[in-house]
């Protein structure tokens, strides 16, 4: 059972990334500062809906990719 | 006088009055995307899908704070994606993005020197796509029977390349783009290489349900006055391929009568 003091380590957006044992998807968009934007986030190459942020608890060596709109053709 | 009517663009079941789609890419702000946007009349706009930037601003504008999706359709693209696992993880994304919004323009490219679109790599994406319930407006090449086999899958339309992406050639090969006209029960759009007003009033004057570009206008010295351009084109075009083009006539043919000349 992890402590809230352990660590774990992500791939976020293709970058090392720590967080704190037993975090949310939620606790990272937070964490960001991202609560409430307009972005979409994958986890291990599936889609966590918005509605199951909350409830996705990451884990050691999860590959994380937040993405939003930008312009394009 | 009377007035003119026209069916609507009708894709994927939902009816629009404009019949160009625009991009987002290249314009030097969001004001500038936003003016250029709206003074094309577009209704169908596309944007990408990329990685936030972490540590910024989080409180700057987002593209879809400019581009509303109240009021324009949005149409997500999979550009910068070179294999079929990628477009779909794209369109995925986006599809979460947008609460649930199911369409997608699909492209797949095939080296970043071209941007010419795979088309082994699309259509295995679209058959994905296509399976997990997404309408998918395809890029592709100008290749009839290429064209043919995406439509018979399901994509609900085909848009075959005027000439490369960004390079404002035109359309290098109007014959095939006619043939995948003449041929496809779906709509036709000619989306990458349109350069001026003229080549899109071609695209449409040859039978073309829509136009989709973006660096025609963004790149234009003046945006807006290339979006109003546009417009016009697109609108000339369909009117005059819905007019009948008088025939070519290898002789001339005087506009003034004949008979009651001074000289006669």
């Amino acid at each position: 059972m992890s402590t809230p003091d352990e660590l774990i380590q992500l791939t976020l957006n293709g970058d090392p990334h720590s967080l704190a044992a037993g975090a949310t998807a939620a606790d990272l968009v937070e964490e960001l500062g991202l609560s409430g934007r307009r972005i979409a986030v994958e986890i291990n190459e599936e889609i966590v809906p918005k509605s199951q942020l909350a409830d996705t608890r990451l884990a050691n060596g999860d590959h994380v990719e937040v993405v939003h709109a930008i312009g394009g053709g | 006088m009377t007035s003119l009517t026209d069916t609507p663009f009708t894709v994927a079941g939902r009816d629009f009055s404009s019949r160009l789609l625009v991009g987002t890419g290249k314009y030097k702000d969001f004001d500038e995307t936003g003016a250029a946007i709206a003074q094309s009349g577009a209704e169908i706009v596309t944007f990408a899908v990329r990685r936030t930037n972490l540590g910024q601003d989080t409180e700057a504008p987002n593209l879809l704070d400019v581009i509303s999706p109240k009021r324009y359709t949005l149409l997500p693209n999979t550009a910068g994606c070179y294999t079929a696992k990628d477009a779909v993880r794209t369109c995925r994304l986006a599809r979460e993005l947008l609460d649930g919004h199911n369409l997608v323009k699909l492209e797949v490219l095939g080296d970043d020197t071209t941007l010419y679109p795979n088309v082994v790599e699309t259509l295995q994406a679209a058959e994905t796509l296509l399976a997990d319930g997404f309408d998918v407006m395809v890029y592709t090449s100008d290749d009839p029977i290429v064209a043919r086999e995406l439509e018979a899958m399901g994509c609900c339309a085909i848009m075959p390349l005027g000439s490369l992406i960004g390079s404002g050639h035109g359309i290098q090969n109007p014959h095939n783009v006619r043939l995948i006209i003449e041929q496809s029960q779906v709509p036709v759009l000619v989306d990458a290489g349109i350069g001026t007003a003229s080549d899109a009033a071609m695209a449409m004057e040859l039978g073309c349900d829509g136009v989709l570009l973006n660096s025609a206008i963004a790149h234009a010295r003046d945006p807006l006055r290339m979006a109003n351009a546009m417009k016009l084109a697109v609108q000339a075009g369909r009117d005059a391929f819905l007019s009948g083009r008088m025939p070519r006539r290898q002789t001339a043919d005087p506009s003034s009568p004949f008979a009651g000349r001074i000289n006669g």
